[in-house]
């Protein structure tokens, strides 16, 4: 059973196409990750999905409703979360929570129920008349999710969630989506960190407005089945990349802080030790060496590069450009 | 109704917790009031005053009694002849009476005496009205010789203007039903502009919009609070101008609720219209501002007679609702007129109230989706 199925997707502002054509499904209980640069149309296709902006062409229905014939019906079934975790700063937690309640018309005794949730879970107890503009930001973004999962939706939408909290905050932030998808609550996240992109079932990567990716963590990371990845840590990785970039054996080089990721090609296999030696010879000290796994972030700008060749696109025209 | 019952709730405990905007709300209107009320004052009063008498008789002390007990003059010095240049020259005295000697037997006797005014004239509003207190009391002290004397070779015949509802002229009495409207427009559209644009800019607008909450819920729920609070606001102004400005009632309460209930509604509409134009806090400011602010104050007749304009800015003050609300104020307030002479007025404001509210909406509603 999919929660989420979108048909063909897309949206225009002007000539600019910020979502192209999008097809995928979300499956019930999943967590599905989107990511992709600023600019690649994540946050265009949450706020389609969630009935705040009108497809140009192309369907989608969540929670079983049709977004374009019927967004209000949407936004009854889902929660939404964006990365501004809006909340009314000059207002209490408490009145933040009875404000949300109000919106989404709840009853004085599941008021009552779902308040206690949220303060739970964002940790606020003891703190409910403290005014929100003074919580700290992990504390506001937990009570934000709270607030927005007060009807208690089978859908929840976050919009770079995590934007601006401190790494301890965020895994917290990350244990919260852990339980609400094991509750059999379907989630759609986008993110720019990766490594929050581990917790996802499956990913979304998108370029440009296209999905240039799609599928688990292993099975992205099957792209690069047959080309090594070879891990060089330099005392001038700088350098170290120009002299690699040379090497007819390799297809790429990426920095990665201290250290070059060189992807081997397919056909011309290269042990780590000639590599080591041709550079020692080629002047560069070579602190380390040696074959790595490849990384989401690997994946990631492999994916980016060959969508931007492919759709004879800079990824640098669309970023920058955010409706 | 029971979500628009939400917003307006969450919007009144926000402006209590914000104790600036409830300030503003509240008291800068009638701060404005008694700001403009005093610095807007056309009536010129306790010029200072010196007299050379050079008389001294009763006739003349007479003279000199009659300009200090109008009211208008503070009596600072008595000069000679010598000090008149001095005494003007300086910041002191705006004004010299000057008296020549033998005025009180002339007076009795029904001989035609001068009596010499000087009046600094380097504000020339100020000097013509000094002139025009002077040439009063004069012409009343000589009604008094005429009187005892019986002048029948002076023609007895003189204008004597009657002005009704403002006898005084006092300006308070015309300038502060501008006022309240000027005052009344200013807070309400600024208010409920900026109370939308903010919660676009800091984006809780969007966590809203994603609520099941149709945008007219939304909008009514916002501009309740404000409309009451506006409501008391200017309600306070028209006491306050009661109590210090003796600005009169002579009309009904219920029907000055009226006016100023239909003035309000069209002006929170202008500032739902600036909302869904400006998309942060400082364009809001300026554009409510501006639509507020100069047509309130000069196209309304609230200080420049609509009659003496042009034809083209005459044909602009038809949508001013500030014309149609001073028209109404002031015949509720100054004249006790009955609701027959300003209808039209009313219904005028409630015109502009329903389409500015209509226009808003529609917009609101758009970007709503």
């Amino acid at each position: 059973m999919n929660a989420i199925t979108v048909n063909r997707l897309t949206r225009r502002f002007g000539e600019f196409v910020a979502v192209d054509d999008l097809t995928f499904d979300v499956r019930e209980g999943e967590i599905f990750g989107f990511l992709g640069a600023n600019g690649a149309g994540k946050s265009t296709t949450i706020r389609m999905l969630c009935g705040l902006l009108k497809p140009t062409s192309g369907a989608a229905t969540v929670g079983g409703v049709d977004v374009g014939r019927d967004p209000e019906g949407v936004k009854r079934r889902i929660g939404y979360m964006s990365q501004r975790f809006s909340l009314y700063e000059r207002l209490t937690v408490d009145q933040n929570i009875r404000f949300f309640g109000g919106l989404y018309g709840l009853d004085r005794a599941r008021l009552a129920d779902r308040r206690r949730f949220a303060i739970e879970i964002a940790g606020l107890e003891g703190r409910e008349q403290m005014r929100t503009s003074d919580l700290a930001g992990g504390w506001r973004q937990r009570l934000a999710l709270g607030c927005a999962i007060l009807h208690e939706p089978r859908l929840v939408f976050l919009d770079e969630p995590t934007g601006g909290v401190d790494p301890v905050s965020r895994r917290q932030f990350w244990r919260l989506i852990d339980q609400l998808s094991a509750s059999g609550v379907t989630v759609l996240v986008t993110t720019h960190y990766l490594d929050e992109a581990e917790h996802c079932h499956r990913i979304g990567i998108m370029h440009a407005g296209r999905l240039a990716a799609l599928g688990s963590i292993d099975e992205l990371k099957g792209i690069f089945r047959h080309r090594p990845i070879v891990e060089v840590q330099a005392t001038n990785p700088v350098e170290a990349m120009r002299q690699l970039d040379q090497m007819p054996e390799i297809e790429k080089t990426s920095v990665f802080g201290t250290a070059v990721h060189a992807v081997l090609r397919p056909d011309r296999p290269l042990a780590p030790a000639a590599l080591d030696d041709r550079l020692r010879r080629a002047g560069v000290p070579v602190t380390a060496i040696g074959p790595v796994q490849p990384s989401l972030e690997d994946v990631f700008f492999e994916v980016v590069e060959a969508a931007g060749s492919q759709h004879g696109r800079p990824a640098e025209a669309a970023s920058g450009a955010r409706p | 109704m029971r979500k628009s019952f939400a917003v307006a709730r969450k919007e009144f405990r926000q402006i209590v917790r914000d104790r600036r905007t409830l300030m503003i709300l509240l008291f800068v209107p009638t701060f404005f009031l008694l700001l403009f009320g005093y610095a807007l004052n056309w009536d010129i009063r306790h010029v200072h005053l010196a007299v050379d008498d050079r008389d001294r008789t009763p006739e003349s002390r007479s003279i000199v009694s009659a300009f200090v007990n109008s009211g208008y003059f503070d009596l600072v010095a008595s000069i000679d002849e010598g000090q008149i240049s001095a005494a003007m020259n300086g910041t002191d005295v705006r004004a010299v009476i000057v008296i020549s000697s033998g005025l009180g037997r002339d007076l009795r006797v029904g001989r035609l005496v001068p009596v010499q005014v000087i009046i600094n004239g380097d504000n020339a509003n100020a000097a013509t009205a000094v002139m025009g207190y002077s040439l009063t009391i004069l012409q009343n002290e000589s009604a008094k010789y005429q009187g005892r004397l019986a002048m029948a070779a002076v023609p007895l015949l003189s204008v004597e203007p009657r002005i009704w509802y403002n006898p005084e002229l006092r300006s308070a009495l015309f300038l502060v039903p501008g006022l309240i409207a000027y005052i009344a427009m200013l807070t309400a559209v600024i208010s409920t502009a900026l109370s939308i644009v903010r919660e676009k800019e800091r984006g809780t607008m969007e966590q809203v919009r994603m609520a099941p909450l149709d945008a007219a819920s939304f909008v009514a729920g916002k501009t309740i609070p404000y409309f009451l609070i506006s409501l008391v606001s200017s309600m306070v102004i028209v006491v306050v101008a009661m109590a210090l400005f003796g600005l009169p009632m002579r009309g009904s309460w219920l029907l000055l609720l009226v006016a100023v209930s239909l003035f309000l509604v069209g002006a929170l509409a202008l500032g739902l219209l600036v909302s869904s134009i400006a998309d942060t806090q400082q364009v809001a400011f300026q554009l409510a501002a501006l639509v507020s602010f100069l047509p309130t104050l000069m196209l309304s007749g609230f200080i420049f007679p609509i009659s003496s304009m042009p034809a083209l800015l005459r044909a602009v003050t038809y949508v001013v609702p500030a014309k149609y609300f001073l028209i109404a104020l002031r015949a509720i307030v100054l004249k006790g007129a009955g609701l027959s002479v300003y209808w039209t007025d009313l219904v005028a404001l409630a015109i502009f109230a329903a389409a500015t509210l209509a226009l808003a909406s529609a917009r609101l509603k758009r970007q709503w989706v």
